[in-house]
Parts: C-alpha cells; sequence; structure tokens
C-alpha cells in the first residue's frame, strides 16, 4: 500500500466504519446439534443431512471465498477468528452485520426448515453475538412458510444484536406477494430491516427466460431479480402498508437503479390509477425505505462517474458500505478504498453514517 | 359577461346549454394551427380548458373523462375501500394518460404542470367561453382586427 493510501486508510479507520454485509456460515449441521433439540438430531443423525445450499458456495471453488478466509478444517465464514482479524480488525470496523445465507428455504420439509432456522439463529446468538460486540446479525427465517417465518422473527426478533431478517433475492413468488405480508410485518413490529440479499434456492430459474449455462449468467444476473423484487415491493403496496418498512438490498449492485428510478416516476404520471395505493413517486418510496450494500461494486473505476451516479440516485443516502466478508469479491482495505478526491462528507455517508441511520446503530 | 373594450379577450359562444349535458363536452373552435377549446359540463358546471397537454401537448380535452381512483393500501389490506373519487371531474389526456382537474386545470400527477383554463358564462341559454384570442382562429374580415401580437400562453384569469 503507498503511504497516501495507507493515510487515507488511518483516516477512514479513525472515523469508524460500519460493515453492512459480512458473511457467516455453519460449518456443519453437527455444530448446530447444541441448538436442536433431540427429535431434530436423532432426524439428522438418520438422513445423514449434511444442511441446505451446499452448491451454492462449494468449499473447493475460488468463486466461493479468498482462500486465506479458509480456516482449517471448515468453510470460508465460519471462523469468528478470523472474521475479526480479516474483516474487522483491518477496516477499524465499529459495528458489522452479519448475514448467514443458511439455505432453509431449500427445506423441503416444513418442519425441519423451522427446526433449523432457529437452530442457527440461537448458534449465531452463543457463536457471535455473545462473543464479539462489534457484530450484529441477521434472522435467518424459513421464508417459504411466512406465518412460521413470523414466528421465529417474533421469538429471536427482542434479541439487540439482531437489526435484520434475511430474506434470499430469489424467491417462489415476489417479496410484494400477499403471501408474504405476515413475515414482513412481523419484521415491522420487532423493528427490523428486512435485508433482501444474493442467491436463494426456489425451484424456478434465476433469470425470467429460463435457466442460463454458466456462473457468470447467474451472478452478474442476479441484479434483475433484485430489480423485479424492489418493483413489485413498490407497485404492491407493501411500502404503503408497512410505512416504518426498512429494506436493505444487500450484494445486488446499485448502478441499475438510476435508469429504472427514471422509468418508474415517468410511467407512475399515467399508470397511477392503476395501483392508487402508490400515492408517492417511485423514487420517493425508494428514498425513505431502500438501502444497497456497496460490495460487490459494480460503479464505474472513473471517480467522476461514481459522483454522476449518486446525483442521479437522487440521494446520498442510499450506499451502504460493505466487505461481503469473504466472498470472493471480498476486497482487502488497501482494494477496496472509495475512490481518492470524492467528498469527505459523502465517504462518511457511505463507509458509516448511511447505516447508522438505518439500522439505528 | 360585458366585454371590456380595451380587452382583447373574445366572447365564444360554445352552443346552447342543452347541447352539453352533465357529463359530455364539445370541443370548439378547432382550426388549423390552434387546439382548440374543450367545453366540459361537471355536474351542471361548466369549465372549458385548452385542448392542449402542458406535457407533450397531446389533444387533453379529447381523453377520458372519469373519477380518481384513491386507496391507501390495496383491497386485501382491509385498511379501508378503494374509492374513486370526484366522478366525473378528472380528465385523462390519451396520449400518455397523465389527470387533470377539469375543474381547475391542475395536473394531478406533477404539481408543476397546469393546463390553460377560460372563464365560462351562461348567458340567455348559451354557453359562453371567454378566450384568449391567441388560443382561436383568426377574426373574419368582418370582425374586429386581429392583434397584430398574439401573446400565446396567456392565462384567461
Amino acid at each position: 500500500m503507498t503511504a497516501t493510501a495507507t493515510d487515507r486508510l488511518a483516516q477512514i479507520v479513525a472515523q469508524g466504519v460500519i460493515d453492512a454485509d459480512l458473511n457467516v456460515v455453519v460449518p456443519s449441521s453437527a455444530d448446530l446439534f447444541p441448538y436442536l433439540p433431540e427429535y431434530w438430531r436423532e432426524q439428522i443423525n438418520q438422513t445423514g443431512f449434511k444442511g441446505p445450499g451446499e452448491s451454492s458456495y462449494p468449499a473447493s471453488a475460488e468463486t466461493s471465498a479468498r482462500p486465506e478466509a479458509k480456516p482449517d478444517g471448515g468453510p470460508a465464514g465460519s471462523s469468528l477468528a478470523l472474521l475479526q482479524q480479516q474483516a474487522l480488525d483491518p477496516w477499524g470496523t465499529e459495528i458489522g452485520i452479519l448475514t448467514c445465507a443458511y439455505a432453509v428455504e431449500a427445506i423441503h420439509n416444513p418442519d425441519a426448515a423451522v427446526a433449523m432456522a432457529s437452530a442457527v439463529n440461537d448458534w449465531l446468538i452463543a457463536e457471535w453475538l455473545d462473543k464479539e460486540p462489534r457484530l450484529r446479525a441477521s434472522i435467518v427465517v424459513p421464508s417459504q412458510q411466512p406465518e412460521l417465518a413470523a414466528r421465529e422473527i417474533d421469538r429471536v426478533g427482542g434479541h439487540p444484536g439482531f437489526v435484520q431478517v434475511y430474506l434470499p433475492v430469489r424467491a417462489e413468488a415476489p417479496y410484494g406477494n400477499r403471501r408474504y405480508l405476515p413475515l414482513l410485518d412481523a419484521a415491522v413490529r420487532n423493528d427490523l430491516v428486512v435485508g433482501i440479499g444474493f442467491g436463494g434456492s426456489p425451484p424456478n430459474p434465476p433469470t425470467p427466460s429460463g435457466w442460463p449455462s454458466y456462473y457468470m449468467e447467474e451472478w452478474a444476473g442476479m441484479a434483475s431479480i433484485f430489480q423485479s423484487q424492489l418493483m413489485n415491493l413498490i407497485f404492491e403496496g407493501v411500502f404503503d402498508r408497512f410505512p416504518a418498512l426498512r429494506v436493505t438490498l444487500i450484494e445486488s449492485g446499485f448502478t441499475w437503479l438510476p435508469s429504472l428510478l427514471w422509468r418508474w416516476n415517468k410511467e407512475w404520471k399515467g399508470l397511477r390509477p392503476q395501483t392508487p395505493w402508490v400515492r408517492r413517486l417511485p423514487s420517493e418510496y425508494v428514498h425513505e425505505h431502500v438501502r444497497l450494500t456497496t460490495q460487490p461494486w459494480d460503479a464505474p473505476p472513473v471517480e467522476a462517474q461514481f459522483l454522476q451516479i449518486i446525483d442521479q440516485l437522487g440521494s446520498d443516502e442510499l450506499l451502504l458500505f460493505s466487505t461481503d466478508y469473504p466472498h470472493w469479491q471480498y476486497d482487502t482495505p488497501e482494494e477496496a478504498l472509495p475512490p481518492a478526491g470524492l467528498p469527505d462528507a459523502l465517504i462518511a455517508k457511505i463507509m458509516r453514517d448511511n447505516a447508522r441511520t438505518f439500522y439505528r446503530l | 359577461m360585458p366585454l371590456d373594450p380595451s380587452s382583447d379577450i373574445r366572447r365564444v359562444v360554445a352552443g346552447r346549454v342543452e347541447e352539453i349535458p352533465p357529463g359530455e363536452r364539445k370541443l370548439i373552435v378547432p382550426f388549423r394551427g390552434r387546439a382548440g377549446i374543450g367545453v366540459f359540463n361537471v355536474n351542471g358546471d361548466y369549465h372549458a380548458l385548452r385542448n392542449l397537454c402542458p406535457h407533450k401537448l397531446g389533444p387533453l380535452c379529447t381523453g377520458r373523462v372519469s373519477g380518481r381512483p384513491e386507496a391507501v393500501a390495496p383491497p386485501s389490506s382491509y385498511a379501508g375501500e378503494p374509492e374513486i373519487e370526484r366522478d366525473g371531474e378528472i380528465v385523462r389526456c390519451p396520449w400518455h394518460l397523465w389527470e387533470f382537474d377539469i375543474t381547475t386545470g391542475q395536473c394531478l400527477v406533477d404539481p408543476k404542470m397546469r393546463v390553460k383554463t377560460y372563464p365560462v358564462a351562461i348567458e340567455e341559454g348559451e354557453v359562453v367561453v371567454y378566450a384568449d384570442p391567441a388560443d382561436l382562429p383568426p377574426q373574419p374580415p368582418s370582425g374586429a382586427a386581429v392583434p397584430a401580437t398574439m401573446a400565446r400562453g396567456r392565462s384567461a384569469e
């Protein structure tokens, strides 16, 4: 790192950083045994269930995580000590928000999905939140069963370490669908953000036109699903039903948003009568209710163009700094410093203040 | 309504009142280079709007007249029944479907937009519009002189 970059990092660290997306991984089903009733331990022993979502981040794939993030004998993201050393300490992170994409939505046994979600949440409390005061976490829920997800949110939502409910962006139906109202209602009454994150394992394909062939298509194409989810939340009137609802899009990218804001605002003027509950310009709902994490960074490499995007978003309060540790797009501090020359006030908002305000940290 | 001789406002008879019953409208003075004026009967009150949408200059007054759907949330929220408010008082431009309040000319989806309106009076059974000459065809040779400068965009209020 050059002296200048070192100085800039020191300056940012000194002001405090909030990392809105740190990923943790359950090492194995056995690690959840202390948090599972005897009945479910017996079921897992009988069936040899290894846990859902094994294929999302294959341990040996380079695209799963940076190699140094893998602890001995466990998957990347399963070690608190490494997370502290590699993600929290170098950034001087004041608060880091954990997401655990333990894919309970892929468990077709509904009772097992509930039990596993509860076990993961208790594991998050015991193994992460209780051990590291800088951490906050996202509640894992069986989103395919919104009523049961709501019960799980009510069960653990009062824990001060939980600041968010995690939903995978891929879903059986968009989250503005009526079936999810109990889940969203529970998030709101527990004063939690709804974090919609990359991935998910629903039965439907990850593009509206069917199954793609390659990782690149699913990886970079996930933005279209975020777009569909956000559009659905607005026009189903979810933000009108729940004026206190807060939604963070996690690992969504953000440069696609201005074009949609323009289009929605334009079309709303003619189509408003078809969704009369959308009583304000669509962009106003986004500005008030929605935030986006910065990693993977899809902004242009040129600083002036990044400032144009902030301008086009219509607000400098939408972006939340994230490392996305330990995924392979995680950048070390020297790689992920915000572009040099951005206004200090903007850097402070992105690196810390936007998340502090939105999550009430 | 007597005309001020110094004014260039012109008196235009849109028709007999019975020609434009409640809920109906009549487009008057269509003329090459002029959009014309829409005269609407809203529940017995007459209103005149320039037939020119301030958004993209579409023929606003030929659009569908309706009310304005209002709701605090979708019907299944049981937060209250969606309602059609001000039925018959809203015209939607046929080009981009923007809603305008016929009684005021105000655009309801963009507060910066407003369509030009004209005073209307009922005189001896006739619907009379007091129109800006800029929005009318030139006077026939037998009439008063056409102003040399046509003040485009003047409000008649």
